[in-house]
């Protein structure tokens, strides 16, 4: 109680609590040789990954003059974004001359249609299962679960084979559709978990005021998917983008993606290799997951974490 | 304003019966209770009601109308549930709105329909808010006027109060039995809160086990329990209850105990003549007992020695020892403030309220 009436008076004087001292003092914490070990490891493994991004970086900005007397960590002298242009506009695949922005675009419309196919029938077949009464869902999401592992490799050869007959074969739709498909069954295991989650009353008040499956689906369930629908695509965009197997065994020649029209130039090219070049264009490669990254990484964290704790 | 009747109702979960061969029936307008303690099927009774659980066998009807296989949405209910079950992305408005989703009712008359329930709910500052940024009985409150919207026969209610604090647990309590009143609806209400049956209910229905123990009014399941279940799950402090047997000698009815204390029971409402040396169990209310000093010994008097008091606020608990457990007395406050441990009080049982069981059967007798 007294303690209390003095910090009460203490504020009613205008008296900064601050400014009094400290009834008891705390000892202050110093830096301990653990905490320098610490900082040491975390470095050492941060270099790890920094130093050869740096040479990347850096050499992408050289002329081949420099590159060629071998000092990979110095900065460039001159500063070029010549290697970029190249790599973005004149860079050869095969025959065509035409750089990477060909990939990019081709990667931009594999990436949107595969994108919205595979997530909305994952998210459709997810709520099904987790809170539609439906026949065989077990057994179905066993089905599923089996999926989830059998390696792409195994059925490519039937796959090229569906492709073809249904006369997609070689095109970015070819590439999108299968991405989808293969993305289907953990796509859907997981936001099945994730719905599984949402408490069953919820559930028995929106059929009891709705009975309609789309409409609970479109005005309850989508609604309360946000978490989940950061995470997934997350997952989609990065698979989807760095992948090169689906994209070369699919897209034929028109229908390649941005990964495999980087391999192709950097494989095929005649004469010297251009070091700066191809830093530069694998660094295009990469941006745009990395953009993804960054915008969204916060979200995707408490995506994650979402379901560990129930809110 | 329909009557509502379970028909030979069964429920199985696989080898697992929970309610076999259940019968109930309750008049148009009538608030009916489900009292149980957990696991007793009273939830399951009320989702099978509902539709969100389907029979086994048996038949449900609501008014003149077999529901038995109807949807949910169609059998022209309305339910709150225990954790309210507001949709969380939807504000008060939306909630609302989606209760009506399934009729099919021109805008202004959603409009109206909101704007009369949030009157009558007072939640009318509320209504663009999420239900996250409600308290927990703002939250109720959403949750009845998002039932009580669609202008159905029947509510139901799966404890919905067990959530809140005591205080807004009383007014709620009011509230839902005024709204009752001025609706004119007929109410099933799940609990395990006898003081929730016994304030709101028309109707109990006692259940434990999947079987109806009793059903009848608040006033006749509190009066005359049906069994010796009814008797103990009914009442704070509990109905005290001990063996004993019957002595009939030339028209003098008495009830024996252990210690030889007797308890004259010859005016009690026996269902058939009382034979002699029968096993029973006497059970006696703590409300309807006296310390009373002043009268000469005579019927249902004991002398019993102090064991504890409890004190809970208006009244208070007094325990004495009889029979060698305890024995519970409602009494007031100041009186049982005076009274020592180990002194002997004189007690005096209003013969009339005695309760009596059959000791195997454990029915009323």
């Amino acid at each position: 109680m007294s303690q209390f009436s003095v910090s009460e008076r203490a504020a009613a004087s205008g008296v900064m609590s601050q400014t009094r001292a400290p009834y008891f003092v705390r000892k202050k914490k110093g830096i301990t040789p653990r905490t320098i070990a610490i900082l040491v490891f975390l470095s050492i493994c941060a270099l790890f990954f920094c130093v050869p991004l740096y040479v990347v970086v850096v050499t992408s900005f050289k002329t081949m003059d420099q590159i060629r007397e071998g000092a990979i960590f110095s900065l460039p002298t001159i500063w070029t974004l010549e290697a970029w242009d190249h790599a973005w506009n004149h860079a050869c695949s095969g025959i065509k001359c035409d750089g990477l922005k060909v990939g990019f675009w081709n990667s931009i419309f594999i990436l949107f249609p595969s994108l919205i196919l595979s997530i909305s029938l994952a998210m459709v077949t997810g709520f099904a299962l987790a809170l539609w009464n439906v026949r065989w869902a077990g057994a179905f999401l066993f089905l599923l679960f089996i999926c989830a592992f059998v390696p792409f490799q195994i059925i490519m050869y039937p796959l090229i084979v569906m492709t073809t007959t249904t006369k997609i074969y070689g095109t970015l739709w070819a590439v999108a559709v299968i991405h989808a498909v293969l993305a289907m069954p953990v796509l859907t295991l997981i936001f099945r978990n994730y719905y599984k989650d949402i408490p069953t009353e919820i559930m028995s008040a929106a059929m009891m005021d709705s009975g309609s499956f789309w409409r609970i689906f479109f005005e309850i369930i989508v609604p309360m998917s946000g978490n989940i629908l950061i995470v997934v695509l997350i997952l989609q965009i990065t698979s989807i983008w760095n992948d090169y197997l689906i994209g070369v065994t699919f897209g034929g020649l028109t229908g390649q993606p941005m990964t495999v029209n980087l391999a192709n130039l950097i494989t095929i090219s005649t004469g010297t290799t251009n070091y700066a070049h191809n830093m530069a264009a694998a660094l295009l490669t990469a941006i745009p997951p990395l953009v993804v990254y960054f915008l969204v990484g916060k979200l995707f964290v408490q995506g994650v974490t979402a379901g560990a704790i129930k809110g | 304003m329909p009557a509502v009747s379970f028909e030979h109702i069964v429920k199985r979960y696989g080898a697992v019966t929970v309610l076999d061969d259940l019968n109930l029936a309750i008049e148009d307008g009538d608030f009916l209770v489900l009292l149980g303690p957990s696991g007793c099927g009273k939830t399951t009774l009320l989702n099978l009601l509902a539709g969100l659980l389907e029979v086994s066998d048996g038949r449900i009807m609501i008014g003149e109308r077999d529901v038995t296989e109807l949807d949910p949405k169609d059998r022209g209910l309305a339910m709150v549930f225990q954790s309210y079950a507001l949709y969380p992305t939807k504000t008060v408005r939306g909630n609302l709105k989606f209760g009506l989703a399934a009729s099919k009712l021109p805008s202004e008359e959603i409009e109206r329909r909101i704007a009369w329930v949030a009157r009558m709910l007072q939640i009318e500052p509320l209504l663009d808010r999420k239900p996250a940024q409600l308290s927990g009985g703002q939250r109720q409150r959403v949750a009845i006027g998002r039932a009580i919207i669609k202008k159905v026969d029947v509510f139901l209610f799966d404890e919905p109060l067990s959530n809140l604090d005591a205080k807004l647990r009383t007014e709620m309590r009011l509230e839902i039995k005024k709204l009752h009143d001025e609706l004119k609806s007929t109410v099933v209400y799940v609990t395990h809160d006898q003081i929730e049956a016994m304030t709101m209910a028309t109707k109990i229905a006692v259940m434990d086990g999947g079987v109806i123990q009793q059903f009848g009014t608040p006033d006749e399941v509190y009066e005359h329990p049906a069994n010796l279940f009814v008797a103990g799950f009914i009442g704070a402090p509990a109905m005290n209850m001990r063996n004993a047997t019957l002595s009939v000698e030339n028209g003098k009815v008495e009830a024996l105990f252990k210690s030889g204390a007797r308890l004259d029971v010859a005016d009690y409402p026996f269902k058939s003549p009382p034979k002699n040396g029968a096993n029973v169990v006497v059970g006696m209310r703590p409300e309807h007992f006296s310390i009373d000093d002043s009268a000469a010994a005579g019927q249902g008097r004991f002398s019993l020695p102090v064991q504890s008091a409890e004190r809970t606020g208006s009244d208070a608990t007094l325990y004495l020892t009889f029979e060698g457990e305890m024995l519970a007395l409602r009494v007031a406050p100041d009186l049982a403030a005076g009274l020592k441990v180990g002194s002997t009080v004189p007690v005096q049982f209003q013969t009339d309220k005695v309760n009596l069981f059959d000791a195997q059967s454990g029915q009323r007798i």
